[in-house]
């Protein structure tokens, strides 16, 4: 399989993972790609079970933990933002419904826009809300752990 | 005898209208707020609104140790308070490489299961009081005494347990733990006939469930619903058969799956469930090894660098633990993937153009839990 997703994207890159294949995909191939892994029979991953977005000092990165109900294989597939600033990347949830939720989510708490969204809005904190609470630089004024 | 007046009727334009149900309202089971677009009294859409509880639980993570961490996801899904610390315990040892100890995998699986029974009665009676019958809340947090009262003995509390740690366990259970777990067996297997009789065939019931709220396979996979509400769709999500742990593997149970992807599906999947639940149980219960009840761990747990992830089937469905570590013993970053997350985002889909009355049923179908969405 490692061959083929090389292959099917030429800006792929591999990393080493113990558990899954990992692919690190650039920003704008990646709903090409989701579209056609969840298509193409010999892929059929329609299983997105974890979608979550983590925090670098360089950039920002979204992680697509994905399955099969079919074939049973996984494969984990990373995107990164351009920056810090603005970062934005394409939605999925046109193919997986369950990602216009964590998309939601991964805005609220890290600040990336996704690209084509029904619904970009914040899920959990107010709509006034400053700042991105899951980033490393986000400064709490009345945290009650360090008061 | 009076004449009938015959009015003429209009073509009557019904606008369409907005009404909050929740945060505070008897059938969400905690504080969660859905706005309901209504057009007479048929749902026309509606937009969960979550956040009323949000703790920040995952950017806490970030500032805690490993056995920290664990009693943190207790407070998630507070219902399968077992299953959560499991989770977390197996994604160390896993990062860890270390094997535990036998007894410790067959007390777990048997705690696990027992959370598991505990959580679906517990969903039994509330549903069964949303649907209007209060006997079955009586009746099910009766028999939810017992797996408590053993869980007390054992290990001192009876929900939030924190009970198990990265290695083993926090203390040996109970000796009674082997007894009474049997005797719970052989009362809840007579107890759960009553079930049935009470609420299963109820007609009220059985015409307030059937067909309503349905929810296809392929939809299923799509929305990421699991756990039994998935399988009442049909969708074959049982992490314990897929990605076996603990005992899981060398256990005999079946997988429910039930096809018709109706709110009556999704509750004879919780149903058949708690049986499987029993079977699982009774196989483990007589060949507990003797020895340790946690393997040796260093003082501070640090994972090595790298990306972790462990899936374990909660009462709801699949919970998940995604782990950056930069090799330091707090986590760089944790995400949870939490089952009722993923149900609830499917609930505009299903209840649309249905009643505002079967709103209820499908919300206690699902069975949300409010801590867990909002973490």
């Amino acid at each position: 399989m490692k061959e083929k997703i090389l292959s099917l994207v030429p800006g792929a890159e591999f990393q080493e993972n113990k558990q899954y294949l990992t692919f690190l995909i650039p920003s704008d191939k990646m709903h090409e790609l989701a579209l056609k892994l969840k298509n193409e029979p010999e892929f059929n991953f329609d299983y997105l079970y974890c979608l979550s977005g983590v925090d670098y000092p360089k950039y920002l990165e979204i992680v697509y933990h994905l399955e099969s109900t079919g074939h049973r294989h996984e494969l984990v597939l990373k995107v990164r933002t351009a920056g810090r600033e603005n970062a934005n990347a394409d939605t999925v949830c046109d193919i997986w419904k369950t990602a216009e939720f964590h998309e939601r989510e991964i805005y609220d708490l890290l600040g990336i826009k996704f690209n084509h969204h029904p619904d970009m809005r914040r899920i959990f904190l107010d709509e006034d809300w400053k700042g991105y609470p899951l980033r490393k630089d986000y400064v709490d004024e009345v945290n009650i752990v360090e008061l | 005898m009076k004449e009938v007046i015959n009015l003429p009727v209009k073509d009557i334009e019904v606008e369409e209208y907005h009404i909050n149900m929740g945060p505070q309202h008897p059938s969400t089971h905690g504080v969660l707020r859905l706005v309901v677009s209504l057009q007479g009294e048929i749902v026309k859409n509606l937009k969960p609104h979550c956040g009323y509880i949000h703790r920040g639980i995952e950017k806490m993570c970030e500032k805690d140790t490993y056995p920290q961490i664990i009693h943190l996801t207790d407070r998630l899904d507070y219902l399968s308070a077992h299953i959560n610390n499991h989770a977390v315990c197996l994604l160390v040892e896993k990062a860890l490489e270390i094997d535990v100890p036998e007894r410790v995998k067959y007390l777990r699986t048997i705690l696990d299961e027992l959370n598991r029974i505990a959580s679906h009665q517990l969903w039994w009676c509330s549903f069964g009081m949303d649907m209007g019958g209060l006997t079955c809340f009586f009746y099910g947090l009766r028999d939810r005494e017992h797996i408590l009262d053993i869980f007390e003995e054992s290990f001192g509390s009876r929900l939030l347990h924190s009970y198990y740690t990265p290695g083993g366990l926090m203390q040996d259970v109970h000796p009674n733990f082997q007894k009474r777990v049997k005797d719970f067996i052989k009362y809840f297997r007579k107890k759960i006939k009553d079930y049935d009789d009470i609420l299963t065939g109820n007609i009220i019931m059985q015409e307030r469930t059937r067909g309503i709220g349905l929810l296809s396979k392929e939809e299923a996979i799509s929305y990421g619903v699991t756990g039994p509400s998935g399988r009442g769709s049909g969708f074959s999500c049982d992490v314990r058969k897929h990605h076996p742990y603990a005992m899981y593997s060398k256990v005999e149970f079946n997988e429910i799956l039930l096809h018709e992807g109706d709110t009556f599906a999704r509750y004879m999947v919780r149903m058949h469930e708690m049986r499987e639940s029993m079977k699982i149980i009774e196989q483990l219960i007589d060949n507990i090894p003797a020895g340790d009840y946690t393997a040796k761990m260093k003082a501070v747990i640090k994972l090595p660098a790298g990306e972790y992830l462990q899936r374990v089937e909660a009462a709801r469905g699949e919970f998940g633990v995604y782990v950056v570590s930069d090799g330091n013993k707090t986590p760089y970053r944790m995400k949870f993937r939490s089952p009722n997350f993923s149900n609830l985002s499917a609930l505009d889909h299903i209840s649309r153009e249905g009643k505002i009355a079967d709103l209820v049923a499908i919300g206690g179908s699902l069975d949300y839990i409010i801590p867990d969405i909002d973490r």
